[in-house]
């Protein structure tokens, strides 16, 4: 078993005590160094939240944690330096994040790389398999230990980042498609097994967020937003406890006409 | 095995499967942890072991009956004691029981009852376990007269995180004795607790009730009726403001002895100590609270509590049983549901009888001011003891019941912080098993920095590797 006894020395690091009057709600981003992760880390320390953030870059989720520390009222942002491909440390980490914490209410999946083969005529299982050991496995690796304890304490909520691209395989990126249309089945499979013991399971399918992933998106990219706009919408369904959201809104429906337009057309199309 | 139950076959992966949801008995707070059982002192010393290799502190808990964090321990181990709960020896002729810790209350007075023995010390609710009693050193209705319930520990033995089983009695490692009952469950873990228990010639209580009008009335007739009575306990109107202020009803009762009931042997026995289930005969009490929530806010409750206290008028003497008499917090069942979604939480504080009135004064009439009334106010007498964290002093308590809501917390928040600082001022104490909000700086302002000294010294010696921590300890000492 890995030894880590280190964690006593951080009783420092944990969040002040949540009481009757004072409750705090303690939440873990996984990929929170920047763009959609850092946003919806920004937006849940001014709802509050006792915050654990992960994520491969030390300098910047360092930064990010002094930036929200010195703006809210007490300490509520943690770092923990962690690359979702080394899965076997995922246990031992999840349970030194949840006893600084206190517990654990929320769990964000944020982690994402996005790697184009670089053309229609190009094929890289290289990047595949990053793209796939990062934004799916890595995704299970976090969210198998983590839904079983929400199992059984049979309350909690996990937002899982999925993206339009993962609804339909297309031309440009094999790769991402598959680990994102995979990672959207996945949280299915857990809001059906985990909603009838009290736990919630989102979906979030963002179109085009103004981040540095956007740099690697193919072809035109119609409605980019902010990613403060989209952690907005993030907030607003973990609170009414929504299944799956696209945002911004209106990719619902693009997305719609897209899942039915039939194979022999979508073929001849380059989307 | 424990083993199992925290790691699988290949010993990789911990149980995250023993994760829980525990509350505290308000339903005002929560904290998840990894529940485990332990069945005997060995399995406690194995999860001790586990917990260090794990980074991972440790609290037991008992019932789980505490009004805040004292046995909650989010993110980390909680020691389900309920599985240790055997009675292990009773000599109905000396009264001298020996049991483990998750004994509740409730079995250990039906046991010892028919026999003619009663527990010397009991909380006002019987789901309590002996563990949990011994770590807050709960007070009954007599504690001017009989102490707090570790006064009546004849031994007990403990296990220690570092590894060493104790046993402790007032002479044999009294330090331990002293600091590990009242102790909070910080420094180990009970594993056997021998205590004595009182002799009684009845299953009936005399008990008398007499109507006060206003908080002086309230404080001087506990004190002066205190000594003429084994028990005295006060209901205080918290509703009422202006001269009315900490009016109330003060009920004594005393053992009957002798051929002050005849049927003595006949009322001991368990089928005359058991709560009625219904009122009236009819109306079951187990769903009671559904009809007390409408009247859980400030209008419904000032009407409740006027009614009360007019009902309370009428000064009267009547029998009642053991059981009815102290578990009053079991008569209406869920009663804690009755609170809402946002609980309920209680502010106690001990203040020496000269300072209470003024000191409660301000309190009560900040309350009423405010609009944040206690819903529930309950007076006992008090005396000191010798134990290291002690809630008692010469005077009296007050325990406050509140509502918490979305609504009112901040206002509360506030309004408590008050509440302790003139408690404060007033040379007050507060007590670990009560109190929610109570900050550092006020714990360490009552206990006094060489008592923090003490227990942290004992902390180190006892538990070098800080595995046993709750979330009561640290909010308050660290």
């Amino acid at each position: 078993m890995p030894d880590s006894s280190q964690a006593h020395e951080q009783t420092a690091n944990r969040p002040a005590p949540a009481t009757p009057l004072h409750p705090r709600r303690r939440g873990v981003i996984i990929g929170a160094s920047e763009g959609l992760g850092a946003a919806l880390a920004r937006r849940l320390a001014r709802e509050g939240f006792s915050l654990a953030l992960l994520a491969r870059r030390k300098d910047k989720l360092e930064a990010l944690c002094n930036e929200l520390n010195s703006s809210t009222s007490g300490v509520c942002a943690f770092p923990y330096v962690h690359d979702v491909t080394q899965y076997e440390e995922i246990p031992s980490l999840l349970r030194k994040v949840v006893a600084d914490l206190g517990g654990l209410d929320l769990v964000i999946f944020c982690a994402g790389i996005n790697r184009p083969p670089g053309g229609i005529d190009r094929y890289d299982f290289e990047n595949d398999r990053q793209m796939i050991e990062t934004n799916l496995i890595g995704a299970m690796a976090w969210l198998t230990p983590i839904a079983e304890m929400f199992h059984s304490a049979r309350t909690g909520q996990i937002v899982g980042i999925g993206s339009v691209a993962g609804d339909r395989g297309r031309v440009g990126n094999p790769g991402y498609n598959t680990s994102k249309a995979g990672l959207a089945t996945y949280l299915e499979a857990l809001r059906n097994r985990l909603t009838r013991d009290g736990v919630h399971v989102l979906t979030v399918k963002p179109g085009f967020i103004q981040t540095n992933m956007l740099k690697a998106a193919q072809g035109g990219t119609p409605f980019v937003i902010p990613p403060e706009q989209a952690a907005e919408d993030i907030w607003k369904a973990i609170r009414k406890r929504k299944q799956q959201i696209y945002t911004p809104g209106r990719w619902r429906w693009i997305m719609l006409a897209i899942q039915y337009t039939p194979s022999f057309i979508f073929r001849k199309l380059s989307l | 095995m424990i083993q199992d139950s925290l790691t699988n076959k290949n010993g990789m992966t911990f149980a995250f499967n023993s994760f829980t949801q525990f509350e505290n008995v308000g339903h005002s707070m929560c904290a998840p942890s990894y529940r485990l059982q332990p069945k005997c002192a060995e399995e406690i010393y194995e999860v001790f072991r586990l917990a260090k290799k794990n980074g991972l502190t440790v609290t037991a808990r008992g019932a789980g009956r505490s009004y805040n964090d004292a046995a909650l321990n989010g993110g980390g181990i909680l020691l389900d004691m309920s599985a240790m709960n055997r009675i292990l020896e009773w000599d109905r002729s000396t009264g001298l029981v020996k049991a483990e810790p998750g004994v509740t209350l409730e079995k250990l007075w039906q046991r010892v009852e028919p026999d003619g023995w009663w527990p010397p010390v009991v909380s006002g609710t019987m789901r309590t376990t002996l563990g949990g009693c011994l770590a807050a050193n709960i007070h009954g209705k007599n504690n001017f007269r009989m102490g707090p319930i570790g006064e009546h520990v004849v031994e007990f033995t403990a296990m220690l995180p570092s590894g060493a089983e104790v046993t402790c009695s007032p002479k044999l490692n009294a330090d331990l004795f002293y600091s590990m009952i009242s102790g909070l469950g910080m420094l180990g873990i009970f594993t056997s607790i021998t205590m004595q228990m009182k002799k009684i010639e009845s299953g009936l209580l005399e008990v008398h009730a007499w109507p006060v009008h206003d908080l002086r009335e309230h404080l001087s007739f506990i004190q002066e009726k205190a000594p003429d009575f084994d028990y005295t306990v006060g209901w205080m109107d918290t509703m009422a403001g202006g001269k009315g202020l900490g009016r109330g009803q003060i009920h004594a009762a005393n053992y009957l002895h002798g051929n002050e009931d005849p049927n003595g042997r006949e009322t001991m026995k368990l089928e005359n100590q058991v709560l009625p289930s219904r009122i009236f005969g009819v109306f079951p009490k187990s769903i009671l609270y559904i009809f007390m929530k409408p009247f859980a806010n400030n209008l419904g409750w000032w009407g409740v509590s006027t009614a009360k206290y007019v009902a309370s008028l009428w000064q009267h003497t009547f029998r009642q049983s053991h059981a009815a008499f102290h578990f009053l917090l079991d008569y209406v069942p869920n009663w804690d549901l009755s609170y809402g979604r946002g609980g309920l939480i209680q502010h106690q504080s001990f203040l020496p009888k000269e300072t209470a009135e003024a000191a409660w004064r301000e309190m009560l009439s900040l309350s009423l001011k405010r609009g944040l009334p206690s819903y529930l106010g309950v007076t006992k007498r008090h005396r000191p003891d010798h134990f290291l964290l002690t809630h008692a002093l010469d005077g009296f308590s007050l325990a406050l019941d509140f509502k918490v809501t979305d609504h009112n917390r901040k206002s509360l928040s506030q309004m408590l912080k008050e509440f302790d600082n003139i408690v404060i001022e007033a040379g007050g104490r507060f007590y670990f098993a009560k109190n929610s909000e109570t900050s550092r700086e006020h714990t360490r302002a009552f206990l006094g920095d060489e008592t923090l000294t003490k227990f942290k010294k004992l902390k180190k010696r006892c538990d070098p590797d800080n595995l046993l921590e709750s979330d009561l300890y640290r909010r308050v000492f660290e």
